[in-house]
């Protein structure tokens, strides 16, 4: 048995199929991911995303501290509540783990990170806070829903104060702030508008069943996955891990090289890796055929190189096969993918593949 | 809990077979394997004519999760490939027994599909699998 969200009874009532994810026993399904897909494209779904660990940083020097931890830069977050998003570096630029952080007040940010990488983001954490004064404080007694589409933000101001109510519909992209009894955030990881919302583990299950009762679709994790996909967002321990940096993971954008003597970890070989120029990129990639690109398989790009599918999926929204990929620097529009012992044609493309419900890219 | 019609034969591998009043056999993938599966997206069928043995993988179905191959409980010829599962994978999540089917197989000797289990024992090693 693995770790548990306090919504996982609900779940399992609702008819989930649970899978193992990072050692928590999650919903994959409750019944059809596509239909759960669309319904986060076209409406409004919702994820228990409770084994996803935030955690509160507080201490005089703190901004101090993340300055030097993390490879973007939190001294972009000027205005109470903004999030920015980063990757967390070994000195030798592997990402440790990829992160959202809040900037609330000059003492308090909070951070929030994956569930597989949980214990060792909190050793890292601990291991350079204390040089800063600063106190790393995990919030266990926190639950956190995904709530993700066009008309999720409507239906989920609907539950809420109406003084909470207004100033979550008021709130920008990639904000948040603390109502109290809520953590209300204008983020996800779909690629369409919605909240996380954070809030005590106890009120978990009314929130959740709350939701449902407005019209809300609860989703697991597939379509979680087909989702992101779409987006191009990346996924930790798929497409980037301790072994590839930022700049070969599609995520450059996310390092902050200004100001120039900012000394984050990682920065050197960064740096490095930069100035000898990177050997390999990160790209998407489309399949014609009736065929599905699935994370490890090959992809080979005649008389360039080789290289790996890192996620891939069947798109819903597309109705063909999607992935992301890490390939020879020098790799075209053109490659070719192992399928199940077939070379199949692919596209390589610039994801996203889908935004606020519509196709992205050329098809 | 998945559904095992007791008037059918099945594979370990959760293929279902059902021999037809021609004596030819239809096979396609049990309640159990679809749910496991997940919602199919592509479904790849013999071709008739083709000449299957028993234990060969001679069809794919892949779902949003995996790509799975389809073991045939037979030798013998392949007669049809459902057509209408291009167009409509999901008739294998949404009617596996009926609609769902995958290809129908005329078997060069019947005991073959004689030797498969019956729903009883199917169901039981469902339930060893489970637990």
């Amino acid at each position: 048995m693995g770790l548990r969200t306090p919504l996982y009874d609900t779940h399992v009532a609702a008819g989930a199929r649970t899978v193992d994810f990072g050692g928590w026993d999650m919903p994959v399904n409750y019944g059809s991911q596509i239909e759960e897909h669309h319904a986060v494209r076209r409406d409004a779904g919702m994820f228990d995303v409770s084994h996803m660990l935030v955690v509160d940083l507080r201490g005089g020097r703190v901004r101090e501290f993340l300055r030097r931890l993390l490879a973007n830069d939190v001294a972009k977050l000027t205005a109470s509540g903004k999030a920015l998003y980063s990757c967390m570096l070994r000195e030798h630029g592997g990402v440790i783990d990829d992160l959202i952080v809040y900037y609330l007040d000059d003492q308090w940010y909070r951070m929030v990170v994956n569930a597989g990488t949980r214990e060792k983001d909190l050793e890292w954490l601990r291991q350079h806070a204390g040089g800063y004064g600063v106190t790393v404080e995990p919030r266990l007694d926190l639950a956190m829903i995904a709530v993700q589409g066009p008309n999720a933000r409507q239906k989920a101001a609907g539950l809420m104060e109406p003084g909470v109510a207004t100033r979550a519909l008021e709130l920008g992209t990639f904000f948040g702030f603390d109502a109290g009894s809520l953590f209300v955030a204008r983020t996800g990881y779909t690629g369409e508008d919605g909240f996380e919302i954070m809030l005590p583990t106890v009120a978990a299950v009314s929130f959740w069943q709350r939701l449902r009762d407005a019209g809300v679709a609860p989703c697991g994790l597939g379509a979680r996955d087909t989702l992101r996909l779409e987006a191009g967002m990346n996924l930790y321990g798929n497409d980037m891990d301790e072994t590839t940096s930022p700049l070969e993971s599609g995520l450059g954008w996310t390092v902050a090289w200004e100001p120039q003597d900012r000394d984050f970890i990682g920065r050197g070989a960064l740096a490095a890796q930069k100035a000898s120029g990177s050997t390999r990129k990160f790209v998407g990639l489309l399949v014609e055929d009736r065929a599905v690109l699935r994370s490890h398989q090959k992809v080979i790009v005649p008389a360039v190189g080789e290289g790996e599918v890192t996620s891939g999926t069947f798109s819903p929204t597309l109705q063909r096969s999607i992935g992301l990929a890490r390939v020879p620097a020098k790799t075209g529009d053109r490659c070719e993918v192992e399928i199940r012992g077939k070379l199949v044609p692919a596209r390589v493309v610039r994801p996203p593949f889908v935004r606020h419900g519509k196709i992205a890219i050329a098809l | 809990m998945s559904n095992v019609p007791a008037d059918l034969r099945y594979l370990k591998s959760h293929e279902w077979a059902r021999l037809e009043s021609d004596g030819t056999i239809t096979v396609g993938i049990s309640d159990h394997a679809q749910q496991a599966l997940g919602d199919l997206v592509f479904v790849e069928a013999p071709e008739p004519g083709r000449r299957v043995h028993a234990g060969e993988a001679c069809a794919v179905v892949e779902s949003v999760k995996a790509a799975s191959d389809v073991y045939s409980p037979v030798s013998g010829e392949v007669v049809a490939g459902n057509a209408d599962l291009g167009g409509q994978p999901e008739l294998i999540n949404s009617d596996p027994y009926g609609g769902g089917w995958i290809m129908r197989i005329r078997p060069d000797d019947k005991a073959q599909f004689a030797s498969m289990l019956d729903a009883k024992a199917y169901a039981a090693a469902l339930a060893a699998e489970t637990h």
